[in-house]
């Protein structure tokens, strides 16, 4: 196949990393997505880009941002008498403040996953004696399913089907990045398909406002690498703009029916991330008319969040520092016994960093 | 963050439904999210839905990669799937 033949080529990649070791200086890139962090050290680019290129890991992983009293209010309403919680698989071993979905399942909870919100539409159907919860996590690539889900429950009078909207948006995450004191990075790696529903316009205040460039990258390491060296060519030419590398699934203005369905149900409200606190309008709540679908609403009781576990994941998540620096990983943290969100996630930073760039008994290769 | 699959639909069904082909699997979606989907288009598949359509030859080559992601996630289930 052409494509493929070309993008894992060894001598184009090669050549790729020669073009970023020629630019000839030193830069530091966020990647704010997790199928990127995940890419990035499955390929082994952090040690192939050493002293050239440091690639920072962000908030890019949903079930990572989830914050611990959200959780912890998605294991109260699994507890629920009558209640059935559908989640994706990622969420299941998150510890909350009163453990996990999955212990709270081995109690007797009675929680599903689903690859879909429509497999939990389709549970409510089945049993309309239940009220079937959908937690609702994911950026905009997933929130507009969600939505659809819900629009086609009302059509059907599946009057059973609720949502507890943990959505979140990039765009305003981004935003509270750049204005962070600490804050340095020359540009970001802007998510592929978060993008192919937003469109890149979304982030050209980047550039418009803060003067930092960003690329939207696809997941090969070709991709990874080619929006690296247009970064650079950026900031070597002094002039920050929002480019796309990805173009063979985003168009500049995206999908607009993908947002007006989301728009259509939800609307921005605040939201508490996990490392970086309450951000203004970065959360998707229920609009008004949605309200009887939303278990968001019901009145839970859910313990105060535990405190400090010694897990770093809120530094991990804002590139304060990298996963090796935690004091937990690979010794109380492991993807098998996980304490943090960044190392239960298929793609946490800390479980890509675990399995691709840390060697037991040779420390962090990356 | 948020992976998604490329599929060719291989059938258009009721309700905005269609049934895509994803690595030699049959799976059924909802076409809701995207306009004009037809027989022969690849889109993008993400929890169950259509998120953009792409084109055919490089969704192919897509594919593959992600056939290789296949086996490395141990974890059952995520939000990826």
């Amino acid at each position: 196949m052409r494509f493929v033949d070309e993008f894992r080529e060894p001598e184009l990649l090669r050549g790729q990393l020669e073009e970023i070791r020629r630019i000839g200086f030193r830069a530091s890139f966020m990647e704010v997505c997790g199928t990127h962090t995940m890419a990035i050290s499955r390929a082994g680019l952090r040690p192939l880009l050493a002293g050239r290129v440091e690639l920072v890991s962000g908030p890019g992983c949903p079930v990572c941002v989830t914050s611990e009293a959200d959780i912890g209010r998605a294991i109260a309403l699994a507890g629920l008498e009558g209640v059935t919680l559908a989640t994706f698989g990622d969420m299941m071993r998150v510890p909350g403040p009163q453990g996990t979905l999955s212990e709270a399942a081995s109690r007797g909870a009675a929680v599903k996953v689903v690859y879909s919100p429509l497999e939990a539409l389709r549970l409510a159907r089945e049993d309309p004696g239940r009220r079937v919860v959908f937690l609702g996590v994911g950026f905009e690539t997933t929130a507009p399913a969600v939505a659809a889900s819900l629009l086609t429950a009302r059509r059907d009078g599946v009057g059973n089907f609720f949502v507890l909207s943990l959505h979140k948006l990039v765009p305003p995450a981004l935003r509270a990045l750049l204005e962070m004191e600490d804050f340095a990075i020359d540009g970001f790696l802007l998510p592929g398909h978060v993008s192919a529903v937003l469109g890149a316009r979304a982030y050209s205040f980047l550039a418009d406002e803060y003067g930092v460039p960003g690329v939207v990258a696809g997941f090969e390491a070709a991709d990874i690498l080619r929006a690296l060296c247009m970064l650079m060519e950026m900031k070597r030419g002094g002039k920050a703009s929002v480019a796309v590398e990805y173009t063979r699934a985003v168009r500049e203005e995206g999908n607009p029916r993908a947002r007006a369905v989301m728009e259509e149900v939800f609307e921005p409200a605040d939201a508490e991330w996990r490392g970086l606190g309450i951000i203004p309008a970065s959360g998707l709540q229920l609009r008004e008319e949605f309200r009887p679908h939303d278990a968001g609403a019901w009145e839970v009781e859910s313990p105060a969040p535990a405190g400090d576990r010694g897990c770093r994941c809120g530094d991990v998540l804002c590139g304060r520092i990298r996963p090796p620096d935690c004091p937990l990983f690979a010794r109380a943290c492991t993807p098998e016994s996980p304490v943090g969100p960044c190392m239960v996630s298929t793609e946490g930073t800390c479980a890509s960093y675990y399995l691709y760039d840390f060697r037991e008994g040779e420390g962090h290769v990356g | 963050m948020c992976l998604a699959v490329p599929a060719e639909v291989v059938e258009l069904m009721e309700d905005g439904l269609a049934l895509v082909e994803i690595g030699g699997v049959r799976k059924q979606i909802s076409l809701m999210l995207v306009d004009d989907a037809e027989i022969g288009d690849f889109v993008l598949v993400h929890a169950g839905f259509a998120i953009e359509k792409v084109d055919a030859e490089e969704a192919r080559r897509t594919l593959e990669i992600l056939e290789e992601y296949a086996h490395l996630d141990e974890t059952g289930p995520g939000l990826y799937a």
